[in-house]
């Protein structure tokens, strides 16, 4: 007997909201087609042709039916409508527990990084009950996560960091596919998510990146291209001191403020003169443009991140954006 | 042909009125509508492409304005006179259609052609410059974002700008062009002496698509060439 | 076969058809009648392709691996189907057809406004054809249908300029085709025709009109954008010179949402003129149906973003588009509702046009439900790029639109070619594209829910069971498409001749020969009466 499954497996609970939420709309479109097929049929039969010269009385309207069926179905929908809405917006703000995990999609895979250090390609592990937070990178084109069991996707969309958030809730081995046309291999850009209890999870991190954590790695790079020259640990440097300022908002050169997040890190990295910090120059800083890979650069926020939040307990005084003159920087 | 049953009119009728209409008052209205209708088509057109200028500009506003630093408004208000010019002068030409001044018609017509042709040599011109001060990225080697006016930070949005530019006004200089082609058959038809008070309506019509072209080019001189700029005229 | 009736007079009546002979006649002509005929053996061919590309996706989707293709061809027979029946099939289909045919005759006029322009959008069309096609013969593009940044500007090495010059072009044929027709309902009108006593028909194409006229434009200056970009080598949707590729998907979607209507609402206007004949019965709230498709229309273009749920859009932009999706699903729930009514103590009979109304109201009903599973956000996170859209689309689609072509085709027929088509083949082939179709389509709701990605060569083993049930549909649908084409060509020759009004239907063109005259009238009519106005004089003329 072959395989004949007509319902995916739910692993959280927002897949089993959204399965509820199909079934509901479900069945009001098995009713409202019932109604109008039956209706159909009824007077189809009973109101079929049995003399050629019969000729019926038009009946042109009214207007309380119209009103009645426009104003009940658009109702109906907006309970559609409500509902959805709330799920989306659910699923828009992780949590501030979320433990994070870093996705590269490249045509035709996804290169998945931990904060430990440890990477897959074309797999995610993670622990039931513990929000799980995607940051997702594009290395070309568009693609997009899809885990069809937590009902969720996004877009990978090149140029900037995406993120979703989950908490997985039913141990088991769900399918991962790319849900973006994408180019040649797209059906092969496929994988399996690992959903397990939290010993299991434990176990599956202790055997560890070979390499260090993202952070240690992140460090790494952060020593071999140069960026301690001038981003140094303690003060500020020709370029703005590091420490504890993640989280925080600078004030840029030219007037405004920004948040650094993720997504400041990446274009500081990429193109460093879109927002220079007061008390600083432009030119400066090169561009890293076409020399990292999204999963390098995912490395290197993660060890900035790793220096200290500015919102965190105990972190260091925000670092001061009144700078130290710009020694040497040469307009 | 063989299938000419049409009922004929009691009276004669002007030999410009084609059989499917019932008279010259339809036809003339039909086909001034139909061109308000394409124009809304083109407005649409280029509407696209406003739309992703604006939606790039409200991006960048700090590397749009420093583009316009290399726009030279001198060629754009050149420009602009010439075409509000050209505009008048094909509004007497439709008017010196309407009163059947023969002459009138084909000196305005001439005119018209002369300023939209004058229209594109300017650009001409401009482009040239353009291209000679490297800020031409559709070809690689005549693209370059350096010197004192050119924030090396706004590098990128600047060829995004001037691509921008380059697509928005070459698509008006296509439809100039195109327009010059118009009123070239318009000429030709003048000579003719086709136009008269009872039949001017290709008059009309062209001068319709003169006129939209026209107002393109108003909207895209400020939003190109005016917002942002800094550097002293000429 | 026929004794009790006497046989119309073989001799023929001079007509459109037989008015001149020779290729010039019909290449250089003016008439809206046999640019229709033009156009009907374009897409007529391009269907045949499109249906091609179609047989070859469901044979390499009987099994999960991609065994029967390569990855690179497959994805360009979807592109090349997606292209092809969208922009060379549906788009123009009963507005190119069957509205230049009957549109002018319906409203009481001569021709077209602009009947030279007319011609030359067949010529456009043609051309842009011709683009598509040396696409496909030179290599094929795989982009799919949608053309999305980068992949389409960077990343494909296929004919991508070339598929989009070809969809370019044929946009004019769809904008000029509009034109034509705004003037004309405007401008045409027989006395006595007011907006009130337009057909249904008439109305539906004038909407229709609206949208080919203020969308199109847009798509064609996205595409040009994306032909420039990958001409040029520069990067207006390039995200690593700070271009925007979601860009191209609001400017792409802005159009291409509003096509979709444009890709239904003839359908729903046949299907007006369909109910009331075969019920002999004035339509049930005829303002609201002609209201209803100019609500749809305009609300039509603004729901784009409906498509972009999980591009990373505001949430507040998903909030605003969803809401306007479901608005956007109440005219339409009208006009089934007024057809429904519409039956309601009428006369009904079971002709092969009705049986194609019949299939449309339900099989349109389901595409337009699921529509409203695919707005919900919380929902379409999970359904969007599945098969639950591909199904959703083709139900509406095909299921709609298709079958809509093929009644009117049916009744139109005897007034176009002036035979009849035979009766019982033409119920046999309208059950076979019901039962078909949604044998084809309905697994597709399933594995999409279940999670299969659409756009997908190869897919997981255990969605094998529905998609051979899908493939098994679509061999009968395909059938269900060839057989009409046999019998109808057949019927050129060998069909019953038929009379002005084989239907006993109201309307204009079936107060004039079957087929008509050059000029379509010997006098212009002038209109006294409502429209559908079955009722009014007792007897029905059958002839």
């Amino acid at each position: 007997m072959p395989e004949l499954p007509l319902w995916p497996e739910a692993a959280s609970k927002v897949a089993t909201d959204v399965d509820h939420l199909y079934i509901y709309i479900s069945l009001v479109s098995v009713v409202m087609t019932v109604l109008i097929f039956a209706t159909i049929f009824i007077f189809a039969v009973k109101y079929r042709r049995r003399s050629e010269s019969e000729v019926p009385q038009p009946i042109h309207g009214s207007l309380r039916l119209e009103i009645t069926w426009s104003i009940i179905p658009f109702l109906v929908m907006l309970t559609f409508f409500w509902w959805g809405a709330k799920i989306y917006f659910y699923n828009a703000v992780p949590p501030p527990n979320s433990m994070d995990v870093y996705v590269v999609g490249k045509q035709w895979m996804w290169k998945l990084q931990y904060p430990g250090g440890q990477r897959e390609i074309n797999e995610l592990h993670v622990p039931i009950g513990q929000p799980v937070k995607l940051t997702l990178a594009s290395e070309d084109v568009i693609h997009s996560f899809f885990i069809p069991a937590l009902r969720i996707k996004h877009d990978v969309v090149p140029g900037h960091y995406d993120t979703m958030w989950f908490t997985a809730d039913k141990p088991g081995r769900y399918h991962l596919f790319c849900a973006e046309y994408c180019g040649t291999e797209h059906s092969g850009m496929v994988g399996w998510v690992t959903v397990m209890s939290p010993a299991d999870y434990q176990n599956w991190l202790a055997g560890g990146g070979s390499s260090g954590s993202m952070a240690q790695q992140g460090e790494r790079l952060f020593e071999q291209l140069g960026c301690s020259g001038c981003h140094l640990l303690d003060r500020q440097g020709r370029g703005p001191m590091l420490r504890g300022m993640y989280g925080s908002h600078v004030q840029l050169a030219g007037g405004g403020t920004a948040l650094v997040d993720d997504a400041y890190i990446r274009e500081s990295i990429l193109n460093p003169n879109a927002k220079i910090t007061a008390g600083y120059k432009p030119n400066v800083m090169p561009s890293f443009q076409g020399q990292l890979s999204e999963e390098q650069i995912l490395q290197l926020v993660v060890y900035v991140k790793s220096l200290g939040n500015a919102n965190a307990p105990g972190a260091p005084a925000a670092a001061s954006t009144a700078a130290a003159p710009a020694q040497g920087g040469k307009q | 042909m063989a299938d000419t049953h049409v009922v004929e009119a009691e009276h004669a009728h002007s030999p410009h009125l084609r059989h499917h209409f019932d008279d010259m008052h339809q036809q003339f209205d039909s086909a001034t509508f139909g061109m308000w209708v394409f124009l809304l088509t083109e407005i649409m057109f280029f509407g696209g492409m406003f739309g992703a200028y604006t939606v790039y500009r409200s991006m960048y506003p700090d590397a749009f304005a420093a583009t316009s630093n290399f726009m030279n408004p001198a060629y754009g208000a050149m420009n602009t006179a010439v075409l509000i010019v050209s505009s008048l002068t094909m509004a007497l030409a439709v008017r010196a259609a309407h009163l059947g001044q023969q002459k009138i018609l084909q000196i305005m017509l001439i005119l018209t052609m002369i300023f939209g042709l004058g229209f594109l040599v300017i650009k001409g011109f401009e482009y040239h410059e353009h291209w000679v001060d490297m800020k031409v990225p559709l070809f690689a080697g005549h693209w370059a974002w350096d010197g004192p006016n050119a924030p090396p930070q706004f590098a990128h949005q600047a060829q995004i700008l001037f691509c921008f530019y380059f697509f928005m006004t070459g698509f008006h200089a296509l439809h100039m062009v195109v327009g010059l082609g118009i009123m070239t058959t318009i000429f030709v038809m003048a000579r003719k002496g086709t136009f008269g008070p009872e039949y001017y309506t290709p008059v009309e019509v062209s001068g319709l698509y003169w006129h939209f072209v026209d107002i393109v080019w108003i909207f895209l001189f400020p939003l190109l060439y005016l917002i942002g700029h800094t550097r002293n005229l000429i | 076969m026929s004794t009790a009736l006497q046989e119309p007079e073989v001799k023929e009546t001079p007509n459109y058809l037989n008015a001149e002979y020779g290729w010039k006649s019909w290449l250089f002509t003016k008439d809206h009648k046999r640019i229709a005929v033009l156009y009907l053996i374009s897409i007529s061919i391009m269907f045949a392709l499109g249906g091609v590309f179609a047989m070859l996706i469901r044979l390499e989707m009987l099994t999960p691996a991609g065994d029967l293709f390569n990855s690179d061809t497959y994805n360009k027979i979807f592109t090349m189907h997606g292209v092809v029946m969208v922009f060379f099939f549906l788009i123009p289909s009963i507005p190119a057809t069957l509205g230049n045919f009957i549109l002018p005759m319906a409203i009481g006029a001569k021709d077209l406004a602009f009947p030279r322009i007319n011609l030359l959008s067949w010529y456009i069309y043609v051309v842009g054809a011709l683009f598509a096609l040396a696409a496909i013969v030179m290599g094929g593009v795989d982009t799919g249908w949608t053309f999305y940044t980068p992949f389409s500007t960077t990343y494909s090495n296929t004919f991508v300029i070339t598929a989009a010059v070809g969809v370019f072009i044929s946009g004019f044929s769809s904008i000029t085709t509009g034109l034509n027709f705004i003037v004309t309902v405007h401008k045409m009108r027989a006395p006595g025709m007011t907006w009130g006593r337009l057909p249904l028909f008439v109305w539906a194409n004038y909407a229709t009109s609206l949208i080919q006229v203020l969308g199109t434009p847009v798509v064609a200056i996205t595409l040009a954008l994306v032909g420039l970009e990958r001409g040029f080598h520069i990067g207006i949707f390039d995200p690593a010179i700070g271009g925007d590729p979601i860009l191209f998907q609001h400017m792409f979607w802005f159009y291409s949402h509003p096509a979709v209507y444009i890709m239904i609402l003839p359908g729903m206007g046949v299907i007006s003129e369909l109910v009331t004949c075969f019920s002999r019965k004035g339509v049930f709230g005829y303002s609201f149906i002609a209201g209803s498709s100019l609500g749809i229309a305009i609300i039509g273009f603004l729901v784009w973003g409906h498509h972009m749920f999980v591009t990373g859009m505001s949430m507040y932009a998903g909030l605003y588009f969803s809401l306007l999706t479901m608005l956007v699903a109440v005219p339409s729930a009208i006009k089934v509702f007024n057809w429904t009514a519409t039956m309601f103590r009428g006369s009904i009979s079971y002709e092969t046009p009705m049986l194609y109304a019949f299939g449309f109201i339900g099989l349109f009903t389901i595409g337009g439900l699921t529509g409203l599973f695919l707005g919900t956000l919380g929902l379409d996170v999970h359904l969007t790029d599945t098969y639950f859209v591909v199904a959703h689309f083709h139900y509406v689609m095909v299921g709609g639109m298709v079958v809509a072509y093929l009644g009117g085709l049916h009744f139109w027929w005897p007034k176009i070619t002036g035979k009849m088509y035979p009766e019982g083949w033409g119920k046999f082939s309208a059950l076979l594209v019901f039962a078909g179709f949604n044998l084809t389509f309905f697994p597709q709701f399933i594995t999409g829910y279940l999670g299969q990605p659409r756009r997908y060569h190869a897919y997981a083993p255990e969605f094998q069971v529905l998609n051979v049930m899908s493939t098994a549909g679509a061999s009968v649908l395909g059938l269900g498409f060839v057989i009409p084409l046999v019998y109808l060509l057949w019927s050129l020759k060998y069909g019953k001749p038929a009379g002005n009004n084989p239907w006993g239907a109201k309307g204009l063109e079936w107060e004039t020969t079957s087929p008509p005259p050059t000029f379509n009238f010997e006098e212009t009519p002038v209109v006294t009466e409502e429209v559908y106005a079955y009722a009014k004089h007792g007897e029905v003329e059958v002839g």
